[in-house]
């Protein structure tokens, strides 16, 4: 428990950095995460200038383009408030790397390692700064966690998923083989080596459906866009018309679980 | 720095060799097994997370603190190795270091060199030297004689001839061995294997093995297996030649028993190999065995470039357990062999484009989802992740002036560096990225159906038709 959690002091206001793809791909998660935190009595504010973190050049080996995208985001947050970010692998950007992306410009650094020390992944900041107990209002249900793997190495977040599902009285959470293995996403990796990347996804998502699961949750929408995006193809190729691997943002799973009257 | 000539790229035809892999549920399905199981036993060696992060941290101080003084230590190990009656001799490249150990050869009219395992061999290529120069050159390592009776490559660094079921060995010993009847009983293809190399050892002119660990301060060769055939080669010819890469050194013989227990843990799951060997010199006047004369060969091939540069030279600390390929999701997928490099998996990626040049490697970097299963095992900490990132960045950038890499701007494409561009000037401009936003979502519908790479095993990627920004408005 951190140490905020223990002496109890719940900050009162939280930026949240929607990360681009949720923004545009995923808005339901990101708006089904505020309204989470706002009912557990946090104002959240949502800085109109954020883009993107600037990931995505970065791990494809275009530092100055991402510095650029960056540097944007630096001056986003300037009250002294947590910033909490969806998305595992976006926070890992913002928290690990900021720093050394700006290793020689001192100005910026220095902003990027105050920001660097108020980045929150979402589930973290629930479970650890919040100490936040869900109250399961669904019925039975099965659900398989997928974490990123920049989540799970750069942040713990497969801890923080598991345990938030794991309060949830009424869920079983199954639990998949290789459950730790990349699902084959990595950003241009996925375009760039199509047939290496599919392998992997195809592998991931037949590990997810033996589980027998409902649905799969994730703290991060680059992976389920892949995942979800190759069991919708399989689907298509198969010929069915009900998804056989369901899935959403876990920010959406925990807030229908704790609504009044929730379904799955 | 070297300049060896470019004769095979890797990276070209990469992806072909991958999909034939891919596409092969059989091999798709060994390499998966026999992954997992070496994943098993190393995880058991482990049990202690603490224990395990504090050894990995001393390991990898050990190996930083090592190549921080990289070159008076081997200026220390050259004295100590020759005051203890070894020869040392410095190759900076794979022909030199070939062109060394023939030389030794022919001044003893060697016919056959048997060797134990070695991958700085099979880097310099030296049994096809040897073969060229009328030289036999026989594997005594299991796995590397099944690969040599194969005509093939080592596909692991740890062990050779993973790619291959004990129906196929048995086929193959049956077709080469002469006298041999098929059979695939596993303890009897190893006896054949040991009938065969036990004669062999006897006959050899010299026996050739490579290096783990070269100790400075005691003119120390150590070498780690686990079949015997090391001590064999190393002890029975007349003369043993050792080879290695000059990153391979320790200070002191302290260094040698952490760095020795985080190797055989991480690459077999063993808490100590069979056989660890401590090479201190020839055959002494009073002593009844061990080889005449004992050479060490020193091979720079590129390590001297990762060394100059301070994130690069992290490349140097690895100590070859060939953990990270076993945690590879890629190498799992696709095995050894389609690397086209002598290391292959993640620290062929991060070591070859020093000993190839980047022309040759370009786009291996690209062949990683950056997941960090490697750097999470490796046992010196080496960051592969990171100097993936770098490897891509030396590789995609325009070419310049005293580059850190040979072959530096090999990947470099005007139009992708533009699109880059482009992508920075719409995101890192909020009004450009607000209006190239609300145009995804408003034309959604126009996204094709059609999106390359994407889509051959994925549905198409479609913006929401609001944003998350949009829906908050909305809310109020
Ligand atoms: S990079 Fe690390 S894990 Fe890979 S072989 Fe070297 S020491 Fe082992």
């Amino acid at each position: 428990m951190s140490e905020q959690a223990k002496t109890g002091q719940r900050p009162a206001d939280v930026y949240f950095f929607a990360t681009c793809v949720v923004d545009q791909f995923f808005p339901g998660a990101g708006l089904d995460a505020i309204t989470l935190l706002e009912r557990a009595g946090i104002r959240v504010h949502f800085p109109e200038e954020q883009t993107c973190c600037g990931q995505p050049a970065y791990t494809s080996g275009f530092p100055d383009e991402a510095r650029k995208v960056a540097a944007q985001q630096l001056t986003l947050f300037p009250n002294d408030w947590p910033v909490i970010v969806p998305s595992g692998s976006c926070a890992g950007m913002m928290k690990h790397h900021y720093p050394t992306l700006f290793a020689n410009d001192p100005a910026r650094k220095a902003q990027a390692e105050a920001l660097s020390a108020r980045i929150h992944e979402f589930t973290d900041f629930l479970v650890n700064v919040l100490g936040w107990q869900p109250e399961d209002k669904g019925g039975e249900c099965t659900v398989v966690l997928h974490t990123s793997c920049s989540a799970r190495r750069e942040m713990g977040v497969h801890l923080t998923g598991r345990k938030l599902l794991g309060d949830l009285a009424h869920v079983t959470v199954a639990q998949q083989d290789h459950e730790s293995e990349c699902c084959g996403f990595g950003g241009t990796f996925s375009i760039k080596q199509p047939e290496i990347s599919g392998a992997m996804v195809e592998d991931k998502v037949k590990s997810l459906k033996a589980t027998g699961a409902e649905r799969v949750v994730s703290a991060d929408c680059g992976c389920l866009m892949n995942i979800l995006g190759h069991a919708a193809w399989k689907d298509r190729q198969e010929g069915r018309a009900q998804p056989s691997l369901p899935g959403e943002h876990i920010a959406s799973f925990l807030l229908r679980r704790t609504e009044e009257r929730s379904g799955k | 720095m070297n300049a060896q000539p470019i004769h095979f790229k890797p990276s070209e035809g990469f992806r072909g060799r991958a999909k034939a892999v891919v596409d092969n549920p059989f091999l798709r399905q060994s390499f998966r097994g026999a992954m997992d199981f070496l994943m098993t036993k190393r995880a058991a060696q482990f049990p202690d997370a603490e224990e395990l992060d504090s050894l990995r941290t001393l390991g990898e101080h050990i190996r930083q603190y090592n190549l921080g003084k990289l070159p008076d230590l081997l200026v220390q190990l050259e004295e100590n190795l020759a005051r203890n009656g070894i020869h040392v001799h410095w190759a900076e490249t794979p022909d030199e270091a070939n062109a060394i150990i023939l030389g030794i050869c022919q001044k003893h009219s060697a016919k056959l060199m048997v060797k134990g395992k070695s991958m700085v061999s099979e880097e310099i290529e030296l049994n096809h030297a040897a073969e060229a120069a009328g030289i036999g050159a026989l594997e005594s390592d299991m796995g590397e004689y099944i690969v040599q009776l194969a005509g093939e490559k080592p596909s692991h660094i740890i062990m050779p001839a993973i790619h291959k079921t004990k129906e196929e060995i048995a086929t193959l010993f049956h077709e080469k061995v002469p006298g041999v009847d098929y059979t695939d009983n596993v303890d009897a293809l190893i006896q054949i294997g040991r009938r065969v190399l036990r004669q062999k050892f006897l006959e050899a002119d010299i026996g050739l093995s490579g290096v783990n660990f070269a100790v400075a301060e005691t003119g120390t060769l150590c070498l780690v297996e686990n079949e015997g055939n090391g001590r064999m080669c190393t002890t029975a010819p007349p003369v043993h030649v050792a080879i290695t890469g000059i990153e391979k050194i320790v200070e002191k013989l302290e260094h040698v028993p952490p760095l020795l227990s985080l190797l055989t843990r991480s690459a077999t799951g063993q808490n100590i190999s069979t056989y660890f060997n401590m090479i201190s010199g020839p055959r002494k006047p009073h002593e009844k065995d061990g080889p005449q004369e004992v050479h060490l060969v020193l091979l720079d091939n590129g390590r001297s470039q990762a060394y100059a540069d301070d994130q690069l030279r992290k490349t140097l600390q690895c100590i070859r357990c060939g953990a990270c390929m076993n945690h590879c999701p890629v190498y799992t997928r696709i095995g050894g062999h389609a690397y086209g490099t002598t290391y292959p998996g993640p620290i062929g990626k991060i070591i070859s484009p020093h000993m190839l040049g980047l022309e040759a490697t370009a786009t291996m970097a690209t062949a990683s989802s950056l997941c960090g299963a490697c750097g999470e095992v490796c046992p010196v900490r080496i960051p592969i992740p990171e100097l993936l990132m770098r490897l891509r960045e030396e590789s995609f950038s325009a070419p310049h002036e005293n580059p850190a890499m040979r072959g530096q701007g090999a990947g470099y494409k005007p139009w992708v560096t533009a699109i880059w561009r482009g992508w920075a000037a719409v995101y890192r401009s909020p009004s450009l990225y607000r209006l190239a936003t609300w145009l995804g979502s408003r034309f959604a519908w126009l996204m094709p159906s059609n999106q390359g790479p994407w889509t051959t095993v994925r549905v198409p990627l479609k913006p929401a038709p609001k944003r998350l920004r949009d829906m908050l408005k909305e809310r109020g």
